[in-house]
């Protein structure tokens, strides 16, 4: 099975500074950080008028069904992908295989500066998330979950 | 494969149901979406076809509660029921945290309860899970319908290991929450226990 994810402090700091650089760097509008299972990890830019959730599940859904189209032609992903439209564009890259960087950008910038610098930040994600795997697997490193007790839990469902 | 963030001190889970086709999976997310407040839940998506059909995956983010100061969020997803949508199906199955398997009680849908609960264990086991591992619950739905097999005999062909199980009529609700309740207590049951 899966390990799950674990987020901490200090390196979600650190993945939410490279997210804010490159939406400065690539002039992009917004970038996400989303786990391949369709969770948000990191929002930056403009996100106020985003369903960022929503963005995450479908951008999950997305890279599963490419790479499942991958699979079937022969190639083990497609690990980057671009969607033009008619004013906002999105560019989406695996990163360690493990999380999507998504990148929405419009006519202020070009395709070439934004994959230029989403090179430079996938690379800096992944050694990141490669320290993040090492310290949640780490001895000790147990899930909050352990100290709660059956009177918690169903104290969620008592209203 | 939940995700425990504790700089946001967020936690999420991912909750799929699965069934044959037109069983109810969606009228599940639909209710639960309809009769919960706003300021609790996302946005429902449906990837469907032009008939409504389930074509990719419905999607519901849901906000629990507290737990020890941790927000807890799950993540509800249903798969397309019809036989030849394994493949996207395979794919919603990736990092689950728990199951709620939607039977339809109509007795000319019996075959296909026992086919998807098949691929149900076929599939958990290409993406390396055991169905009798997994937190998993099963809702006999169309409970109402006048040619509904007995419970008795649902939980018989369907249920050998005694999982949790409710009868629902998911248009009216019935036993959808019951339902819901039953799967997150049980995800978090494991959770509490991964981190002993």
């Amino acid at each position: 099975m899966a390990t799950q994810l674990v987020m901490y402090e200090e390196e979600f700091h650190r993945i939410n500074a490279v997210c804010d650089r490159l939406t400065k760097d690539a002039n992009a509008k917004v970038v996400f950080l989303v786990d391949k299972n369709g969770q948000l990890i990191s929002a930056a830019g403009q996100t106020h008028n985003i369903d960022t959730t929503s963005l995450a599940s479908l951008t999950a859904g997305n890279v599963a069904a490419m790479g499942g189209l991958a699979k079937l032609i022969g190639e083990n992903e497609f690990p980057n992908q671009f969607h033009e439209g008619a004013k906002d564009s999105l560019y989406m890259t695996l990163v360690g295989g493990r999380v999507v960087l998504v990148v929405i950008f419009d006519n202020r910038t070009s395709l070439g500066l934004v994959r230029l610098r989403i090179k430079k930040a996938s690379d800096e994600l992944e050694k990141i998330f490669i320290a993040l795997a090492a310290r949640s697997s780490a001895p000790g490193a147990g899930s909050p979950f352990a100290e709660i007790s059956d009177a918690d839990i169903d104290n969620l469902f008592s209203e | 494969m939940s995700f425990i963030n504790y700089s946001s001190r967020e936690i999420n889970c991912k909750i799929v149901y699965y069934g044959p086709g037109l069983c109810g999976k969606t009228t599940n997310l639909q209710y639960i979406y309809n009769k919960t407040n706003p300021e609790t839940k996302g946005k429902l998506i449906s990837l469907s076809t032009e008939t409504d059909r389930t074509l990719f995956f419905d999607f519901l983010p849901l906000s629990l509660g507290e737990i020890r100061g941790f927000k807890t969020r799950f993540h509800l997803y249903t798969v397309p029921g019809q036989v030849f949508y394994d493949a996207s199906r395979k794919l919603i199955l990736k990092g689950v945290d728990g199951v709620v398997f939607v039977a339809d009680s109509q007795v000319e849908r019996m075959e296909a309860n026992i086919e998807s609960m098949d691929n149900l264990r076929v599939n958990l086991a290409e993406q390396g899970y055991d169905l009798n591992k997994v937190p998993f619950v099963i809702q006999y739905n169309k409970r109402d319908l006048p040619n509904a097999v007995s419970e008795e005999e649902l939980r018989n062909v369907l249920n050998p290991r005694g999982v949790p199980d409710f009868p629902g009529v998911a248009p009216t609700g019935v036993g959808v929450f019951d339902t819901l309740k039953a799967v997150a207590k049980l995800v978090l049951t494991e959770l509490k226990k991964g981190g002993q």
